[in-house]
């Protein structure tokens, strides 16, 4: 039942809030209702109550043999509970913004939380893509009607870019359905047990791997993010970046390797040096970045890429590290977004050209700034350092050159994320920092909030490890197998 | 015992506290206060590192002690956050907590004119930074070393650009962390590999099962170990960033070249002891770039003339000395050294913080000179230091840096003999910044003159200790040659040693000789050190550049400049070749090439919609044809194109 309570929530009160016009009610519905999905997903993690209460079934579209049918294991949990977790953050943070219609505005934002909670709950593939759309479009919306100057454009390409991966994605859906046992399921374990040979396999790979690859993104296909990053309100970038992108990361676990691992074990070393040359072409582009938001996006990519590197090298360290840092890198990167928010809305400019010296103004945003950078570069003991040693461990499994390459990134990475430390609060203050105060309440609670789930999770990372040990497990269980043969 | 084992803890929470309150708390405390817990955490710590010293003293290593998992994935791999108290990490701790706590005291009088809120952050990063250290030397595996080790990398870098308005101190901050972060990379690679062969990291079960690494194994997880190494203790090629380092307040320099931070390498190293006596080829590599950072950083240190760049660029040097001494072998001389350096560089660089102090700032020892008559204590440590750091016996360096050159001199004679000619260098350097400062005229502004005066008792308490312990250091350590079995730092850490010791080939130690040369080696430094404090102490104000090879020197070999022009920035070109080029223009550029593509023949496509049914006929099956060619083996196209119709 909680999985269904997941998503109808955010549904049910998205589709109310558009029919409030007042900023403070539709604030006020969307928080409410964010808290509540909070305490849900929470329960779900905590696995309060009995085990049925984690799966529901029920007919959706019986002519084509479709079922509502979701579930919860510990990666659904996990991530169940960083899209729970990021909208009320997300909110309470930009909480002093005003948008033109409101209503609309906040509405939008909860259907993308239940296209979200759906994506990581269904078991069924038709549902998956329904949800997997779902997520997609009030993004479209929320990027294109409240974005900055270049929003139609770049968005334009966002979804473009997105919506082709989709098409593909259907078009394997649809392919695999007919190959179910009498082609009449899109249920994921049919799928699981689909007998593909090697070709069909391998065809059928690349149409779920170029969505995925896109959404993620993974190099070359990432052009699309620094802008749409840069062009969304920051509220929807943050969940753009926090959550969404691990749709792309959760489709390859859940759907990609399961049911194509021998396609996996052929491409993975192509996926890997993909994903190892994103690491180092977006961190050296970071370095030149002018821009806060584009800085944070570039940023953004390499560490995905290495997620993408660690899943293909299907060792259980570096899967495990992946479910942590799935989780770890969604609070951490919606926390430089606050970041950047807060800095943008005040100064109006996020150029660090035109900044410096704001740790003298804001000493409290330049405290809680630094410990998001530290997590950012995966620093021992705050909550990234897990995820990350364990990636790296096990790309350096499958390939000791290929980690002591993408280990180079840790090295950028601390000369960009140094830099933009540097840039913005150390030094002198300029014109535009002069008269700067220090962040507002709401900013600080919020990322106080983070903080302290930076540290807990830096100094005990095992409940994650714990919580996801059992998909890790079973998704592996299917490749070894494979390779044994 | 048990009891003991409990206690273990307390030691890095003491600091940890100190900091949260400190940092916490920074606007509410008094600077009174805030120096009182800021020392006081770190003196509680040296009392638990006593007790704990003396139980190691008296029963032995006390066992592992797990406080909770770390990481916890399948039982081959599995990290405890677990302490290991023997006989080396409780000498390290000694070291760390006593001389950091003296370094605390020091800071609290040094730093009281910064504002209250700075004056805590100053002190809870003091703090963070001893607590970071005592990680490293407590934790039982490798990762809760690295915790350590990063952990010191992000201290020094707070501390460094601690006064933060100031774009220099940023840069210099910045690049310590980086350079570290190079070193860090090698380090973790080393863990991996460590992790991938034997699925642990934990010390006892590493060195325990050695037999399981290939000699491949050995040379590369001790070589990618040694570079993490050449980033924390600073040698060749990771060493600049230390001499930059100094931009932070004069304690904290102290603390990374003193007590914290250097030390990492020569413990990391001497605690894997048995992995480098297994790998000859390492431990090769480690004698000749120790040797070689000792020497060149010596030459650079000759024509410094900031009183804190000469103390930086001897102890860069210095560690070179501690790295010869692991390279050949002479894993407690290594040690001895950490310990005696300890204490005179500590003791030194508090001592030019008093300077500075007295000289209202100026760093510069040519507008220094006759300080000895206006602050006497400050003087005598310093010169008692200044001694022992050029070896003259009896005081601390001479033994230590005795212990590691005769242990060169077994391996290789030229290595002695180098080694030697980079204690005659580090006497004259010394000496020549010795008698700059304190003899000869004042050469400053009448202002200055005006100001100088001996530092409080809070700056001139920890000199006195300091100074104590250098001179009388070396006593822990004595020499074989001079009589038999009385090195009791050698004894103490057999236990650590062990296993190399059984593997290294014993030389019959030749008494008589050794002491011989030892008297030489003596009087020679003696003398250099006399014609440094000739040739100085009528020193002129001379604003002149150097020439020639001094130039060079005095620009430090230029290795910044080749630094920037090969690594940074080339880099950087590339970065934006990459930022401005490839991506606007290469990959987006097809993105949207291929968008535009689709919108051309979707413009050209509608001059097909013709509105003739023939015509879409003919498409049609020209369509179906080619997608039957497509999928002609795949008989499921045509099922979903029943389905379809």
């Amino acid at each position: 039942m909680i999985p269904v309570l997941l998503i109808v929530i955010p549904l049910v009160t998205g589709f109310a809030s558009f029919l409030i016009n007042n900023g403070k009610g539709a604030k006020a519905l969307s928080l409410l209702s964010s808290v509540i999905t909070l305490v849900l997903a929470l329960v779900a993690v905590y696995s309060l109550g009995s085990k049925d209460l984690l799966n529901y079934d029920a007919a959706w579209i019986p002519a084509l043999g479709s079922r509502f049918s979701l579930s919860m294991d510990g990666m659904a949990k996990m991530l169940c509970l960083l899209t729970a977790v990021s909208l009320p953050l997300v909110l309470t943070a930009t909480y002093k913004n005003n948008y033109s219609n409101p209503g609309s505005f906040y509405g939008l934002m909860l259907l993308m939380q239940a296209g979200l909670m759906g994506v990581f709950l269904s078991s069924d593939a038709l549902l998956f893509y329904f949800f997997w759309e779902l997520a997609l479009i009030p993004a479209y919306f929320l990027a294109s009607i409240w974005g900055g100057e270049k929003r139609i454009a770049v968005t334009f390409k966002f979804f473009i870019y997105t919506f082709v991966g989709s098409l593909l994605m259907l078009t394997g859906i649809l392919y695999l359905h007919f190959k179910t046992l009498h082609g009449a399921s899109f249920a994921i374990q049919d799928f699981y047990h689909v007998k593909l040979t090697h070709h069909q396999q391998f065809y059928c790979f690349w149409l779920f791997f170029i969505a995925f690859a896109i959404k993620m993104p993974i190099f070359p296909f990432h052009t699309w993010q620094p802008d749409a990053y840069e062009q969304s309100p920051t509220a929807v970038t943050m969940i753009l970046s926090g959550v969404m992108v691990k749709m792309g990361l959760y489709g390859v676990i859940r759907w990609l390797l399961p049911i194509f691992p021998q396609a996996v074990l052929k491409f993975d070393h192509l996926v890997i040096v993909l994903s190892v040359i994103g690491m180092l072409y977006a961190s050296l582009i970071a370095i030149r970045q002018d821009d806060l938001k584009r800085l944070i996006a570039y940023s953004s990519i390499a560490h995905i890429g290495l997620m993408c590197a660690a899943i293909f090298s299907n060792q259980q360290a570096g899967m495990t590290g992946v479910m942590v840092q799935m989780f770890n890198h969604g609070v951490n990167v919606i926390g430089l977004w606050i970041v950047a928010d807060a800095i943008e809305q005040q100064l109006g400019t996020r150029k660090f050209s035109e900044l410096g010296g704001l740790a003298q103004k804001a000493p409290g945003l330049a405290i809680l700034l630094v410990v998001m950078m530290l997590a950012n570069i995966a620093l021992p003991l705050t909550n990234a350092f897990a995820g990350e040693f364990l990636m790296f461990n096990g790309l350096f499994r499958y390939n000791m050159w290929m980690a002591a390459i993408a280990g180079v990134s840790i090295i950028l990475a601390a000369v960009y994320s140094l830099n933009m430390v540097q840039k913005i609060f150390y030094g002198k203050t300029v014109a535009a920092t002069e008269h700067a105060v220090d962040a507002a309440f709401n900013i600080k609670f919020s990322l106080v909030l983070l903080v302290i789930v930076i540290l807990v999770l830096g100094v005990y990372p095992q409940p994650v490890i714990k919580l996801t040990e059992d998909s890790v497990q079973a998704v592996l269980a299917k490749i070894i197998s494979i390779k044994v043969q | 015992m048990g009891q003991m084992n409990n206690l273990v803890y307390l030691v890095p929470l003491f600091p940890l506290l100190g900091f949260l309150v400190n940092g916490l708390f920074r606007n509410q405390l008094s600077k009174g206060l805030i120096g009182i817990i800021g020392s006081g955490s770190i003196l509680l710590s040296f009392g638990v590192s006593i007790a704990l010293f003396l139980q190691v003293k008296s029963g032995g290593a006390i066992p592992v002690h797990s406080l909770f998992t770390f990481i916890d994935v399948s039982p081959t791999f599995k990290i405890d956050f677990a302490f290991q108290v023997d006989q080396l990490s409780s000498l390290f701790l000694l070291v760390i907590t006593g001389v950091g706590f003296l370094i605390h005291v020091y800071s609290t009088s040094y730093m009281h004119d910064e504002e209250v809120p700075h004056f805590a952050r100053y002190f809870a990063y003091l703090n963070l930074f001893v607590f970071s250290m005592l990680l490293l030397v407590l934790g039982a595996n490798y990762v809760i070393m690295f915790i350590g080790w990063e952990g010191v990398g992000l201290c020094s870098y707070l501390l460094i650009g601690f006064w933060f308005k100031n774009d220099n101190y940023n840069y210099a901050a910045k690049k310590a962390f980086i350079m570290n972060r190079i070193g860090d990379l090698g380090f973790l690679l080393a863990v991996f590999w460590l992790f991938e062969k034997l699925g642990t990291v934990n010390y006892s079960d590493v060195f325990a099962n050695t037999n399981k690494l290939t000699q491949a194994d050995i040379t590369g997880i001790t070589l990618l170990l040694f570079v993490g190494a050449t980033g924390k203790s600073a040698q060749i090629p990771l060493y600049t960033w230390l001499p930059d380092a100094m931009a932070g307040p004069t304690p904290v320099s102290a603390l990374i070249h003193a007590a914290t931070m250097v030390t990492a390498g020569i413990y990391m190293i001497a605690r894997s002891n048995i992995l480098y006596t297994l790998a000859p080829f390492t431990q090769a590599v480690v004698a000749i770039i120790g040797l070689a950072t000792a020497i060149f950083a010596a030459s650079i240190a000759l024509q410094q003339n900031d009183i804190k760049k000469v103390l930086a660029y001897s102890t860069v040097s210095q560690l070179g000395y501690m790295f010869l001494g692991l390279g050949v072998g002479s894993y407690t001389g290594a040690v001895f050294h950490v310990m005696t350096h300890a204490f005179f560089k500590a003791c030194l660089f508090l001592g030019a913080g008093s300077v500075i102090h007295a000289m209202s700032g100026e760093q510069d020892i040519r507008k220094m000179g006759g300080l000895s008559k206006y602050m006497p204590i400050t003087r005598i440590t310093f010169l008692i230091s200044c001694i022992a750091i050029a070896g003259i016996p009896p005081f601390a360096g001479f033994f230590s840096k005795d212990q590691i050159l005769a242990a060169a001199k077994e391996v290789n004679p030229f290595f002695y003999y180098i080694g030697v000619g980079g204690a005659l260098l580090t006497a004259f350097y010394m000496f020549r910044l010795y008698t700059m400062t304190f003899v000869g005229k004042f050469r400053g502004t009448h202002d200055q003159e005006h100001h100088l005066h001996e530092s409080p008792m809070a700056i001139t308490f920890p000199l006195i200790v300091l100074a104590i312990l250098a001179a009388a250091g070396g006593l822990l350590g004595i020499p074989e040659a001079f009589a038999k079995n009385a090195n009791w730092l050698e004894s103490f850490l057999a236990p650590i040693f062990d296993g190399s010791t059984k593997l290294q080939k014993v030389h019959p130690s030749e008494g008589s000789n050794e002491i011989v040369l030892m008297a030489v080696t003596s009087v020679i430094i003696i003398a250099v050190s006399v014609w440094a404090y000739v040739k100085f102490k009528d020193y002129q104000t001379n604003e002149e550049e150097p020439t020639g090879f001094a130039r060079i020197l005095a620009n430090k070999w230029y290795v910044d400049e080749i630094y920037d022009a090969v690594f940074v920035k080339p880099i950087n070109a590339f970065a934006g070749f990459l930022k401005n080029v490839v991506e606007k223009s290469g990959i987006d550029g097809i993105v949207n090439g291929v968008g535009r593509l689709v919108q051309y023949s979707s413009r050209q496509m509608r001059l097909l919609q013709s509105g003739m049914v023939g015509s879409y006929i003919l498409f049609m099956v020209l369509s179906i044809v080619v997608l039957f060619l497509i999928f002609w083996n795949q008989i499921q196209i045509v099922e979903f194109l029943q389905k379809v119709f």
